[in-house]
């Protein structure tokens, strides 16, 4: 059985930045981080990259070789967590070993969520969240001719992209009326899912998939409205589920994910979570969420940490605000907050030819959300408003006309 | 862990010219296109400037979030560094800084950021206005950090007090052969000179009179010096024990041209004892014995200008300085120490106390930033040879109300007594330019 002080589960954003905010105030207490992955910490954010090409699997790692040494911290890679018993304090992983720790970090992440569709187990399908994934699928997609994209959300867009980059014919199925839903608003979504349709991707909202067969040489799908769609390589990217496996029977309250409250405690003692596996308070709208995103895993890592080490320097997490920074064939689409609460006023711009939009939501004067295709803005700057709840209305007609330098010059001077 | 470079905005000061962003957009683009320059000077909503600039983070958000190990904070520079071989355009940095350091670039397609062009800013240099500063007193804190501190932990200084800042850096450069004099004061106060039969100190302390301060340390040199070893006496006092109540040994020391390094910490007072007046407490100014009520509105005479009386003793040295610029106090620091081997050295350096002069804790360096601004203050130095010279220009001050609003010991102050010490540091301005004229022919006719 071994012992330590801390026991971070995960090695990616979550648990490295609770590392860094541990060891900022604990320079000594044992810290062992061990992680289901066997290669070293990388980040899924950058798989459609290695998925494209783009990125070269040697050098996504998120920290250097002698990390481990100079931040004192054991790694275990290859080793999953597999129960859990909180009064005990013991943390039981797949290959039977045993660890006692004093303080516990969740940061196991989430794990992609597969639908219920007939026939699924009887073909190969592809996901993407690990660096195994996306090795795996840039194989694939060499020799793919027809692919299906289960899924038009970040990743499945993504990756949508990348298949038209290699010339393989493509079509995107999305449940909902639209892609990014909960990001982008129909009228943005639209000019989104118009870029894919120009260079040829079919993208079929709405519709669900009902059944799928084997084929001589792929699978043909079945959608609700009886239509069929035949491919040789199937992406299922119909959203994400907390990896929370492990937790049962071990009397850590869940609901989407784990809960936790401002600290990022979980309802055990000694236990904490962060990142996509947690369920946190929600900034604009209320109650709690899984955000899964990746500045919230970072946020949320290093108030755990700062909390579990005792640093008098922590801070309550302010909440979760929704954000997305996503790029398309060279185009920008960003999102910050909600694009609608009860009460609050919109002003939308639109150039239809140019492809250029941009909607700004504001609820008491205050900046509640934004959302722009090939307007950029700064995105950190947005939420930082969003989250102090600037008072925007002595410079509202200026914000409406020119958000970002308005935001700049308001945020500059609020720092001084 | 090293201290950094870094670039310092004065709103106040910029004119929204753009010749900085010219500068960074030509440096980094070849053209002259404000929106490629890395430094964005914007409109503020009522008036003046604001600035989006990367501030080089200890701790960067950007690097925080990115996902594929493209930005990185140098340890050696400080610069947070952007490689664009591993940078996958995702802009999760633009969300991970809230000042707008790091910015999409419509014309590139990724993002842009200030890199401090290695260590010569093309904007500081473009900026004719002192709006944009390259503050490099970093370089100081790294040589200053490699030398043994020769104070010990845990000096008590009040909340906010840049004294015991001042003394350890002070104690470092002059080094480990020196024996120190604290008289009387909050240096000791603070604990330097010890407690329970312990000194404060990792080299020789004593605690002389307030009256014979100069003296013993003539003493102490010279005795020294006859054993055949180079030791630095080095004076750590405050302005009462120096202007007023040790200023006979003082003058006689000068006079004598004893090698000795005496460094006044003014603040204006007898704080340790319940900040009563001295001699240096400025016209004006409230203290515990110059008080502010019906009829008395603090203290009705003129500071005495100490700095000024050394050079008509001619010392080997003499001059003044400030805890807000720090790379003029520490190139005196070492002309001083050299100085101190051939006569005597006088360094008068202004501190603002946060406790006597009723100022915010966490203002200590602005205040004395702000004396120094308005003229208040003058930085200068003297040496027989090359005289008077100012180290600071004195062409822009700006109003006294600047300096005397932060400062709650002035806050009672009338339109009259206002103008009443506007008229006198222009007097004050008058003669030490004079002097400055004078101390410039001197060398101009030495050179010849
Ligand atoms: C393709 C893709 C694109 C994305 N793009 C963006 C984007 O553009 N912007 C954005 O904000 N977010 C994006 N995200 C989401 C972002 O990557 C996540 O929010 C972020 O990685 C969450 O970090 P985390 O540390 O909470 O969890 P994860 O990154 O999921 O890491 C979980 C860690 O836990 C380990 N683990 C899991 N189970 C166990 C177990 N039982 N035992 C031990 N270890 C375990 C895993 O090996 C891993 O190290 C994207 C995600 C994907 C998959």
């Amino acid at each position: 059985m071994l012992e330590t002080r801390y026991l971070l589960v995960g090695s990616s954003h979550a648990a490295l930045e609770a590392l860094a905010a541990i060891r900022m105030h604990d320079a000594e207490g044992s810290v062992l981080l061990a992680t289901r992955d066997t290669a070293p910490p990388y980040s899924p954010t950058v798989l459609p990259y290695v998925v494209s090409g783009k990125s070269d699997p040697n050098r996504v790692r998120l920290r250097s070789d002698d990390f481990c040494e100079a931040q004192k911290v054991t790694l275990r890679s290859g080793s999953a967590l597999a129960s859990l018993d909180t009064a005990a304090q013991m943390a039981r992983f797949a290959d039977g070993t045993e660890v006692r720790y004093e303080r516990l970090l969740l940061a196991t992440g989430a794990t992609p969520a597969i639908p219920k569709i007939a026939g699924l187990t009887r073909v190969q399908y592809h996901v993407l969240r690990t660096l195994d994934d996306a090795v795996r699928l840039r194989e694939a997609l060499g020799r793919a001719r027809r692919a299906v994209v289960l899924g038009g959300g970040l990743v499945g867009m993504h990756a949508a992209e990348n298949l038209v980059h290699a010339r393989t014919e493509t079509t995107i199925i999305e449940m909902q009326p639209q892609v990014l839903p909960g990001y982008f608003d129909a009228q943005a979504a639209s000019l989104i899912s118009g870029a894919f349709a120009e260079r040829g991707t079919r993208v079929l909202c709405g519709q669900s998939v009902v059944s799928v067969a084997p084929r001589e040489s792929g699978f043909a799908l079945k959608l609700l409205g009886g239509e069929r769609v035949e491919g040789d390589l199937l992406l299922i990217a119909a959203g994400v589920r907390p990896t929370i496996g492990y937790l049962s029977g071990a009397g850590v309250a869940t609901g989407d994910g784990v809960l936790v409250d401002r600290r990022m405690r979980t309802s055990a003692s000694n236990v904490w979570a962060a990142g996509d596996v947690a369920q946190a308070e929600s900034f604009l709208q209320g109650g709690r969420r899984v955000n899964g995103i990746l500045p919230n895993a970072v946020e949320q890592g290093r108030i755990a940490g700062m909390d579990m080490a005792g640093d008098p320097g922590a801070r309550d997490y302010r909440g979760g605000v929704p954000i997305n920074t996503y790029h398309f064939f060279g185009r920008q689409a960003l999102s910050v907050g909600v694009d609608s609460l009860e009460g609050c006023e919109t002003h939308v711009q639109v150039d239809e030819a140019a492809g250029r939009y941009r909607k700004i939501v504001l609820k008491d004067g205050r900046l509640a959300g934004i959302f722009s295709i090939d307007l950029p803005f700064d995105a950190g700057v947005m939420v930082e408003l969003v989250l102090r709840g600037t008072d925007l209305a002595p410079v509202k007609q200026a914000f409406l006309e020119n958000p970002r330098d308005t935001a700049r010059a308001l945020m500059s001077r609020l720092w001084r | 862990m090293a201290a950094y470079e870094t670039i310092a905005f004065d709103a106040a000061r910029c004119t929204g010219c753009g010749d900085c962003m010219s500068a960074c957009a030509q440096e980094k683009t070849g053209g002259f296109d404000h929106a490629a320059s890395r430094i964005q000077i914007l409109p503020a909503a009522n008036d003046g400037f604001e600035l989006a600039l990367c501030r080089q983070c200890g701790d960067p958000g950007c690097v925080s979030v990115c996902p594929a190990a493209a930005l990185e904070k140098d340890a050696a520079s400080g610069v947070v560094r952007w490689d664009e071989t591993k940078c996958i355009d995702c802009l999760l940095c633009t969300v991970g800084c809230v000042y707008a350091g790091i910015a999409y670039d419509e014309r590139t397609g990724r993002v842009a950021k200030c890199d401090l062009c290695g260590g010569d800013p093309a904007c500081v240099k473009a900026c004719g206005e002192g709006a944009l500063r390259h503050v490099k007193s970093a370089q100081i804190y790294n040589r200053y950090g490699e030398l043994e501190d020769l104070f010990v932990p845990g000096l008590a200084g009040c909340q906010g007090c840049n004294t015991e800042l001042l003394i350890r850096h002070v104690l470092r450069a002059v080094g480990p052969e020196t024996v120190v004099a604290a008289p009387p004061g909050c240096i000791p106060g603070m604990g330097t000179v010890g407690y329970n039969g312990k000194t404060g100190t990792k080299v020789p302390v004593f605690h002389p009179l307030l009256t014979n301060t100069a003296s013993m340390l003539a003493g102490v040199r010279r005795t020294y010096k006859r054993k055949g070893r180079d030791v630095t006496a080095l004076a750590l006092a405050g302005d009462g024990g120096t202007a007023d109540v040790g200023f006979q040994s003082l003058s006689g020391a000068a006079e004598r041209g004893e090698e000795i390094l005496y460094v006044c910490v003014d603040n204006e007072g007898y704080m340790n004892t319940g900040m009563q007046r001295s001699g240096c407490t400025p016209y004006g100014a409230w203290t515990s014995t110059t008080p502010v009520g019906e009829r008395s509105h603090g203290k009705t005479q003129e500071a005495k200008n100490l700095p000024l009386l050394m050079v008509m003793h001619r010392c080997a040295y003499v001059a003044t300085a400030s805890t807000a610029f720090m790379e003029d106090l520490y190139d005196k620091l070492a002309r001083a120490i050299e100085a101190s081997k051939r006569g005597f050295a006088y360094l008068h350096i202004y501190s603002p106390c946060t406790s006597g002069w009723r100022f915010p804790s966490q203002a200590n360096i602005e205040v004395a930033r702000k004396a120094v601004e308005t003229g208040f203050v003058v930085l200068w130095d003297y040496t027989p040879d090359a005289g008077l010279r100012f180290t600071r220009p004195i062409d822009d001050l700006r109003a006294v109300d600047e300096y005397l609003e932060a400062v709650g010991k002035y806050r009672h102050l009338d339109a009259a007594q206002v103008a009443h010490i506007q008229a006198q540091l222009e007097k004050d301005l008058g003669l030490l330019k004079e002097l400055a004229v004078r101390g410039a022919q001197a060398e101009a006719r030495a050179l010849a």
